[in-house]
């Protein structure tokens, strides 16, 4: 298994005179059935031949034996360790350490764990001593099967097979077969349409979030709506920030499936700052530029990479890129969310803003193109 | 040595129980001197075998207490930190494996471990197959079984590194359903019917969870058995050496040695694979957090064994993207397609080829027993060497980022020196790893024409210095000559045979293609054919012996 020949073959010492290089073994099989009678050959009589078989000395087994004991041994305590280390610590105990407390998880797992590797270890060490210093060395010859069958097997194997098809009809009878044939293939289709109701056909749920004219905008993992001056405020002029939905049965007010393409960055940028892309429209179908959803120097994108969607959740604020951490695609928040680097198809997508009454910041649409991950059909219909 | 020891009444009763129904002695004794060859490298395929056992046991012990469900709640488990923290059923399960069951975070590891090291082991093993040429008539529909294994291992992987519902398990499955909506026309239909609508949606743990514990499962365990049944059929390929030949195989028989070794060697795998686990840390979803679509968090890294399309997802650039300009405009995102469809199929594909290739070029049809030595089928070995350049270099590319912050260097600039790599890299190494195969050839002829070099020197008569060369064992004279010289029936039929009649095949787009493959199949050989062994002149070293293929210039 793990020993090289190459070099077993000189140290083992029996240097198998008996054996002419390549001659063919073919009898291999029979010979194992006649071994009984090897015997004459000194006094091996073991399973194989005695050229094959290189026995160790008596002082070496002997020690092996030894090694091997002392090796089972400690994995006997180490089993035994194991199952009173799994009784030490007991899951969520009052006032006991208890796995609960990662600190005591981690001693846990290691006591456990520590204890069964030194069994197993033990078992493992224990045998390979046993194979190498009890047992033989063993060097057997056996012949490779010859694979192709022998002709005059193949060639009655063919004639029964065809005699039989042609007694059976099936190859003689070819409206029979060609039924038979046919009747199979709508059940080939049977699964595919039995998997039709796995999910929704898309139609145009990509192309829709919960952005609409007028709704207000929760910091992401609060409830407390956006005012335009938070953004004054903040240090780095960047807010992750979803629809302000409230709807009881999810834990956020919103569900996962919604927050995944709705979620959005709020970034205030400088008056100067702006590019000459924010003045191209945001569709080809409407007449506002990219320059008229911002309000007040603050620019809302998709947080969603256009490439295979991750959250483009870092924000450099000196050059006003938003970076993908995933796949690493780069864009120019003062310039429409154009791609400046990395594997993104498009831009990320912009959602138009404003404030309402109250100086709360609203949405005014949505967005001017699906969110998330690039598709097949995503400048189809749908958008704002 | 002493009497053979009687077989026990009890269990010469079980023996005649099974064989009075099923007529079993032959069959089992046969199997049981079942004779497997000596060598290190055929324990890689066992690690994998034992993995794979290891990751079912564990694997079993987890689906007691996981829920695939996708139902959000509100955490109020034994872990303090995230008590009140909203997340799916999922990932509070899996809280409850590593903080209330006692060995479960134990077995949680062992369990990703043993799925690394299942997955290293069978890359590395199948190297070694590759390789060696064992993946050679008549074992290609194993080699296409080990294929399919490798490709079903990584999925299964991925599959289950998504169920804790960890921030980074979930958003591997946000790349997995972006790369699907890439898909030309079908895309969102694809997405939308796996995921049961839209991303994260409700269903998709649970159906990611039946086919981890169940479908991929079973379709692995089958084809390992395949694997198995194949190769015990067929028997191990042997490297050359004395007495070893395509009908003859040597080494240690089932019973008893090489069951003992095996089975230690499982409880070594074991071992490593728990050891690893109680002392190093993997995957440790408490510190992830839950999976919200909103978040990421930088430096993410998946497992290994998907660095490698991360990797190409980073490096490939978004310049050959195009629209179709039909309609609104339909685009096609090759910096999605290339690397999440085009590049898998194309190293998956390659695999499996191969051996078909191979074989045309080279018109081979012969059965071999005896593994290649990798250095005497250079062309081979360097492209597997490309193949191996081309992945690693993708896969360090799946770590740009950390690269980058660790080494100081620009994250772009990173890119860019990856892209340069990934084309560049796999040509250099070819040429370099063929040229170093051709120069252990030209050792090897050398070694067998001379014998070894002694180390003592001599002076002679004439003044002159020289290193005696001694005779090498015979072992390493039958492994050195074994080595055939690389032919292809393509190059020997004629062009024009004995009538004048020009061989169709030369003239045919294939044919010449074929030719010139096998030209440059072949055309790099150190022959030993017809060589003697120590033919050398061990005392008369003062003339320069130069060998026709050049090169071969001693002193």
């Amino acid at each position: 298994m793990t020993e090289n020949n190459n070099n077993d073959n000189n140290e083992a010492g029996d240097e198998k005179p008996e054996r002419v290089v390549g001659t063919p073994s073919a009898s291999a099989d029979e010979r194992v059935v006649s071994e009984a009678s090897a015997e004459n050959e000194s006094e091996h009589a073991g399973p194989y031949e005695p050229f094959e078989t290189h026995i160790r000395s008596e002082e070496q087994q002997r020690r092996g034996e030894k090694m091997a004991s002392a090796w089972f041994i400690l994995a006997t305590l180490a089993g035994i360790a194991f199952v009173a280390a799994y009784f030490v610590f007991p899951p969520n105990a009052a006032d006991e350490p208890a796995i609960a407390d990662p600190q005591i998880s981690q001693y846990s797992n290691m006591l456990l764990g520590g204890t069964l590797t030194l069994a197993m270890f033990g078992i493992g060490a224990g045998m390979t001593v046993w194979a190498r210093n009890v047992m033989p060395h063993y060097e057997v010859h056996s012949p490779y099967d010859e694979l192709p069958s022998s002709d005059e097997e193949k060639g009655s194997f063919s004639e029964f097979f065809m005699k039989s098809a042609d007694e059976s009809g099936f190859t003689k009878r070819p409206l029979m077969r060609r039924t038979l044939i046919a009747s199979m293939l709508p059940l080939g289709i049977a699964p595919v349409v039995l998997l039709r109701d796995l999910g929704p056909l898309p139609r145009e749920a990509l192309h829709h979030t919960p952005w609409e004219n007028g709704r207000r905008m929760y910091i992401e993992g609060t409830h407390r709506a956006l005012r335009a001056e938070d953004l004054d405020d903040d240090p780095y002029g960047m807010i992750s920030a979803l629809p302000a939905v409230d709807d009881d049965r999810y834990p956020h007010g919103i569900s996962l499936d919604d927050q995944a393409k709705s979620v959005i960055l709020l970034i205030k940028v400088p008056e100067g700052d702006w590019k000459d892309g924010m003045n191209d429209r945001v569709s080809e179908d409407s007449d506002e530029t990219h320059m008229n959803w911002t309000y007040n120097g603050i620019v809302a994108y998709s947080k969603i990479c256009t490439h295979v969607g991750c959250p483009a959740a870092l924000y450099e604020r000196t050059t006003h890129r938003i970076l993908c951490p995933c796949h690493q695609s780069t864009f120019d928040a003062t310039d429409a969310a154009k791609v400046v680097f990395g594997p993104a198809h498009r831009g990320l997508p912009q959602l138009p803003i404003s404030v309402d009454d109250e100086g709360y910041l609203i949405s005014t649409g949505d967005f001017n193109e699906p969110p998330g991950p690039t598709f097949w059909e995503y400048q189809r219909g749908g958008g704002s | 040595m002493s009497k053979t020891t009687q077989a026990p009444n009890a269990l010469r009763g079980v023996g005649n129980y099974i064989d009075d129904r099923f007529h079993l002695a032959k069959t089992g004794e046969k199997n049981l001197r079942k004779v497997f060859p000596n060598h290190w490298s055929f324990m890689l395929g066992e690690i994998a075998l034992y993995s794979f056992i290891i990751l079912l046991i564990s694997g079993v012990f987890l689906t007691f207490w996981f829920k695939p469900s996708m139902v959000e709640i509100v955490y109020d488990g034994s872990y303090e930190r995230l008590q009140g923290v909203p997340m799916s059923e999922a990932f509070a399960s899996t809280l409850h494996i590593d903080f209330d069951v006692r060995g479960g975070f134990l077995m949680r590891q062992i369990h990703h471990w043993a799925a690394l090291i299942f997955v290293a082991a069978l890359v590395i093993h199948m190297l070694r197959v590759f390789f060696t040429g064992a993946f050679r008539k008549p074992r290609e529909i194993n080699w296409l079984i080990g294929v399919a294994i490798f490709a079903l291992a990584m999925v299964e992987g991925l599959f289950g590194y998504s169920l804790p519902d960890d921030l980074p398990s979930g958003m591997g499955v946000r790349i997995l359903q972006g790369v699907m909506l890439a898909i030309p026309l079908v895309g969102t239909y694809i997405s939308m019917f796996l995921f049961g609508g839209e991303f994260p949606g409700d269903d998709i743990i649970t159906r990611l969870y039946v086919l981890h514990v169940l479908l991929i499962p079973a379709l692995l365990l089958a084809l390992i058995v395949a694997h198995f049944m194949i190769l015990w059929h067929q028997k191990h390929t042997q490297y050359p050496g004395l007495g070893r030949n395509d009908k003859t195989v040597v080494g240690t028989p089932m019973f008893p040695a090489f069951a003992v070794k095996a089975g230690g060697f499982f409880f070594f795998t074991f071992a490593v694979t728990a050891g690893l686990s109680a002392f190093i840390q993997v995957n440790p979803i408490h510190l992830f957090g839950p999976f919200a679509p909103t978040s990421i968090t930088s430096g993410l890294q998946p497992d290994w064994y998907m660095g490698f399309m991360e990797g190409s997802l980073r490096i490939f650039p978004n310049w050959l993207d195009f629209t179709i300009p039909i309609g609104a405009g339909y685009p096609i995102m090759t910096a999605v397609l290339v690397p999440g469809l085009v590049i898998p199929g194309l190293i998956f594909g390659a695999l499996a080829l191969w051996p078909f290739v191979e074989q045309w070029i080279t018109g081979d049809k012969r059965a071999h027993n005896i593994a290649d030595r990798p250095r005497n089928a250079p062309v081979r070995t360097g492209l597997g060497v490309a193949g191996i350049i081309f992945y690693g270099v993708l896969w360090m590319a799946g770590a740009n980022d950390v690269l980058s912050e660790t080494f100081s260097i620009d994250l772009y600039l990173t890119t860019y020196i990856f892209r340069v790599m990934a084309i560049a890299g796999p040509i250099l190494g070819f040429i370099i790893t063929k040229r170093i195969c051709l120069g252990l050839q030209r050792r090897d002829r050398e070694t067998l024409e001379h014998g070894y070099e002694s180390g003592v020197i001599q002076q002679l008569p004439s003044g002159e210095f020289i290193e005696v060369h001694k005779e090498s064992s015979d072992e390493t004279v039958e492994v050195l000559s074994s080595k055939r010289d690389p032919s292809s029936t393509a190059l020997t039929d004629e062009d024009v045979d004995a009538s004048g009649v020009e061989n169709p095949d030369a003239r045919k787009g294939m044919g010449k293609f074929r030719r010139k493959l096998a030209h440059w199949y072949t055309k790099d050989n150190v022959s030993v054919q017809g060589l003697e062994p120590h033919s050398g002149h061990h005392l008369h070293h003062s003339q320069e012996h130069l060998s026709e293929e050049g090169g071969d210039v001693e002193r």
